[in-house]
């Protein structure tokens, strides 16, 4: 009778736990609270995504330089956005009114930048695959919308060669077991030749050409070199000092034979920059000493660094520039004009510098009171001790909250339009006021939203990468 | 610290055993400190020199004495009595209000849309977690200046005119002079409806007391929440039909080229509100992300293991232990938000920067008094704010510790 025993065969998984349907299931509509609020956020999204996107991109004017390619009656111009105002009026976005035939000088400054933040941010930027081919792609595409086809083209080559040479590298390095020094390499190729690429379009016919290409060549050696002695420190050093005299001698003239440009001409997306770069490197530095006093033993010190952050921290902004634009005139001598530029940056860095002052006072507070006692033990000097034992270990704790701060400067950089400085967002008021082209108020702010969103969340990415390479959390 | 004292132990030669008094560290911290108060005392000086020079020369007198005069300027929204001929304090005391009034709107609209967003983007629903993520993604790395100048320039202000305002059932109207709402006329009567809302709010209040009273004597619970809805729900509109519904609205009409009665809603508030309450929302939704994933899970299994409902799990367990970590980020928020609507002045909404630092400012010349004003007026508000918020976050914080 006994009769061998035998599983039956398996039942396939059912349908709601395997495949698309089971992540559905899992995901979507796990409760019927759950679908409800799948189902709303469908029909937002259905409500909201299509028209803009119509809008913004399939009803888009994109061709032509004219004012009558966005002029709705004529045939061929379809109802959507005009982006021709924008790449039409781009220079004055970036440059302001920064005379034309100097603006190459506004470029280096940039260029230089560029060149020397790239090696830090390479290994962001070039992570995977996916995000070279990303870059790419905008590149290629910002080239064809600017310049049209055949610049395209030479983008396209100029910036798929590297990223398939550095890909290769990658699969080559990995058969060989060896490290990827081949890609930060390649990539600082990469920018050169873009660059390269893209000064040899503007200024075919200038005078400029030699000096840049040259300068250019003997950039990217310094890269190479530097980058394989990797020495990110000394490149910060140098960005936070010497590039900051280099920059504002080359943007503001008036020696080595350079025509002096008041800064009243500058404007557009350089003078945001020139502002968030000021204003973060002097309000860093003022923000420690703020920290130190505030944490400082000395009564005369401690109350007077103490008020000064709370009295900062209560006031808003808009209401240090009033006073910068209003009251430092008064408060100087009759004779003593006074940038009006520069008394934006003061403003910006002491109030800042408070709201950096709190943040680097959460990494003092955090170092153990035996690194102090280290430090004491050997004989060190309060300022020797500081500088070389609690400050490295306190700013790296305090990251996240310092690219914070970052950030809302940024972000308030635009402020200084309040005092009728030109800023990006200054400059696109300006733009639409332009009777010729009247009514792209839409296009003008999302240019300059999309550009400000861009500069925030790659320094935020980037925090976010610091974070996590130097493993320090609040957590 | 203990240098000289060091160097005497050792056997110093004599007349030397203290050492240089340069070097004694008390000494030291003495001296930078006279002298910071000395560079301080001089700067202080130099600089009160030169704006008495400066406003002698241009012949402004200086002190308070400009706040009594008739300030001779129009202001377009206040919720006082006021016009050309009130006075420079009147103009200070609309400015206050204005500021506080969409302050007030801001915080309430930020914090409903910040709760939401951070509870949403916890939700084990994908589509819509990652929504909330883009919003905030957006939002918060676009300058709130940027934001403020959208909504007015790019969507506000080219709505069409009242004429071919957007409306709903007649009542609403949207047009690029603002928002118009019906506007309530209480009628005679009407006193004894708000008397009783106001005695039944606090009836209720006292309930919800006794009742927590009642359960910590006793355990029993007693449903003070559904018995004061109710109460809510029953009484006022029942005092409100016996008196004879006396409350009318006045609907706002066409006239001519523009509307005549109800509430205008500026279109610069409106503006400003939404920008300050869609931007505040992602900074407040993040805390409250981290607030709730803050709360340990051991907690939620212990609340579940006691076999309380995924509500009562919140109620008594998450939302307590989240709160304590998100008041602190929160009343820092709201501060901000009060400051960031001082970005009015930028589109003419007259809050206190524009009315008051702005054209006050240019009309009396009196720069130094104003300036101090309004800063000491910012100081005051945010000192208030995180008072009343650094009691309620004492309450809410562990006690004991």
């Amino acid at each position: 009778m006994a009769e061998e025993w035998k599983a039956k065969p398996a039942l396939p998984a059912p349908i709601l736990e395997t495949g698309i349907g089971g992540w559905l299931a899992r995901n979507l509509f796990s409760s019927p609270g759950n679908s409800c609020l799948t189902l709303l956020g469908l029909a937002l999204l259905y409500w909201s995504v299509p028209p803009v996107l119509h809008w913004a991109v399939f009803a888009a004017n994109w061709l032509g330089d004219t004012r009558s390619a966005c002029d709705a009656g004529l045939p061929g111009v379809k109802s959507g956005a005009c982006w021709v105002f924008i790449k039409v009026r781009l220079g004055v976005f970036i440059y302001g009114f920064y005379p034309e035939a100097e603006r190459w000088r506004v470029d280096f400054t940039f260029l230089l930048l560029a060149a020397n933040l790239f090696p830090l941010l390479a290994p962001l930027l070039f992570r995977s695959l996916g995000r070279q081919l990303l870059l790419a792609l905008v590149t290629v595409f910002a080239v064809l919308f600017l310049y049209g086809a055949v610049p395209a083209g030479v983008a396209l080559v100029l910036l798929f060669l590297p990223v398939l040479l550095v890909w290769l590298s990658q699969r080559v390095a990995e058969f060989a077991g060896g490290g990827t020094f081949l890609l930060p390499a390649l990539a600082s190729c990469f920018l050169g030749a873009l660059a390269a690429g893209l000064f040899l379009k503007l200024f075919f016919a200038g005078e400029a050409m030699v000096p840049i290409s040259l300068f250019v060549a003997l950039l990217l050696a310094l890269l190479l070199f530097t980058r394989r002695l990797g020495v990110t420190a000394w490149r910060w050093f140098l960005l936070a000092t010497l590039y900051p005299l280099i920059a504002w001698l080359a943007l503001l003239g008036g020696a080595f034979s350079l025509p002096l440009v008041e800064t009243h001409f500058w404007g557009g997306l350089s003078l945001t920059l020139v502002v968030a770069g000021c204003g973060m490197l002097t309000a860093l530095p003022i923000g420690v000493l703020l920290a130190l006093g505030r944490r400082s033993q000395l009564p005369v010190i401690n109350t007077l660094c103490v008020s000064f952050i709370e009295f900062v921290r209560g006031v808003p902004l808009v209401s240090v520039l009033f006073m910068a634009s209003v009251m430092f005139p008064l408060l100087l001598p009759e004779n003593v004009n006074f940038d009006k530029l520069l008394r934006a940056l003061v403003g910006i860095a002491f109030f800042y510098a408070a709201y950096m002052a709190e943040v680097i006072r959460g990494g003092l507070q955090a170092i153990p009171r035996g690194q102090y006692e280290a430090a004491e033990a050997l004989g060190w000097t309060y300022w020797k001790m500081m500088g070389l034992i609690i400050l490295p270990q306190a700013l790296r704790l305090v990251i996240p909250g310092l690219a914070n701060n970052f950030l809302s400067l940024l972000k308030d950089t635009t402020l200084v339009a309040v005092i009728g400085l030109l800023d990006l967002l200054g400059i696109a008021k300006a733009a639409m006021a332009d009777v010729q082209w009247l009514g792209f108020t839409r296009e003008a702010y999302l240019f300059a939203g999309l550009v400000f969103w861009v500069f925030c969340f790659a320094i935020s990415r980037y925090s976010v990468y610091l974070e996590k390479k130097y493993h320090t959390s609040y957590q | 610290m203990q240098s000289g004292r060091g160097k005497e132990a050792r056997g110093a030669p004599a007349g030397t055993e203290r050492g240089s008094l340069f070097n004694d560290a008390r000494v030291r911290a003495v001296i930078a400190q006279v002298v910071v108060l000395l560079l301080l005392v001089g700067a202080a000086a130099y600089f009160s020199y030169n704006a008495y020079q400066n406003l002698s020369r241009a012949g402004i007198t200086t002190g308070f004495g400009f706040l009594s005069q008739p300030a001779g300027f129009d202001v377009s929204q206040s919720l006082i009595a006021y016009s050309s001929k009130s006075t420079y304090a009147d103009a200070l005391l609309v400015g206050i209000l204005n500021t506080l009034l969409v302050s007030v709107l801001g915080i309430i609209a930020a914090t409903i849309l910040g709760f939401f967003l951070g509870v949403v983007r916890l939700s084990p629903n994908w589509l819509v977690s990652r929504m909330a993520a883009a919003y905030t993604e957006i939002i918060r790395n676009i300058p709130l200046l940027l934001q403020i100048l959208f909504w007015y320039l790019a969507i506000l202000t080219p709505l069409p005119g009242p004429r071919q305002a957007l409306q709903l059932n007649g009542l609403l109207f949207l047009c690029n002079r603002g928002l118009l709402l019906p506007r309530p006329l209480p009628a005679e009567g009407f006193t004894a409806t708000a008397l009783t809302l106001l005695l039944v709010v606090l009836l209720c209040l006292a309930l919800i007391f006794w009742s927590r009273r009642h359960q910590q004597r006793t355990g029993q619970r007693f449903p003070a929440y559904w018995v004061s809805l109710g109460l809510l729900l029953v009484l006022p509109p029942a005092v409100f039909l016996l008196t004879g519904s006396p409350l009318s609205w006045e609907v706002p009409r066409l006239s001519g080229f523009n509307f005549a009665g109800g509430i205008t809603v500026l279109p610069e508030l409106l503006a400003l509100w939404l920008a300050l309450s869609l931007y505040t929302a992602t900074f407040i939704g993040e805390y409250v992300r981290s607030g709730i994933m803050a709360v340990d899970k051991g907690q939620l299994e212990a609340a579940h293991a006691l076999g309380h409902r995924p509500w009562m799990t919140y109620r008594l367990v998450v939302i307590p232990q989240a709160m304590r970590v998100v008041t602190p980020p929160l009343i820092s928020q709201y501060l901000t938000l009060v400051k960031n609507s001082s970005l009015a002045v930028v589109i003419g909404y007259p809050d206190l920067v524009h009315v008051f630092a702005g054209t006050a400012l240019n009309q009396s010349g009196q720069a130094v008094e104003i300036i101090a004003i309004t800063m000491a007026v910012y100081l005051l508000i945010s000192l208030l704010i995180s008072l009343v918020m650094n009691w309620y976050n004492k309450k809410v914080a562990l006690r004991g510790l």
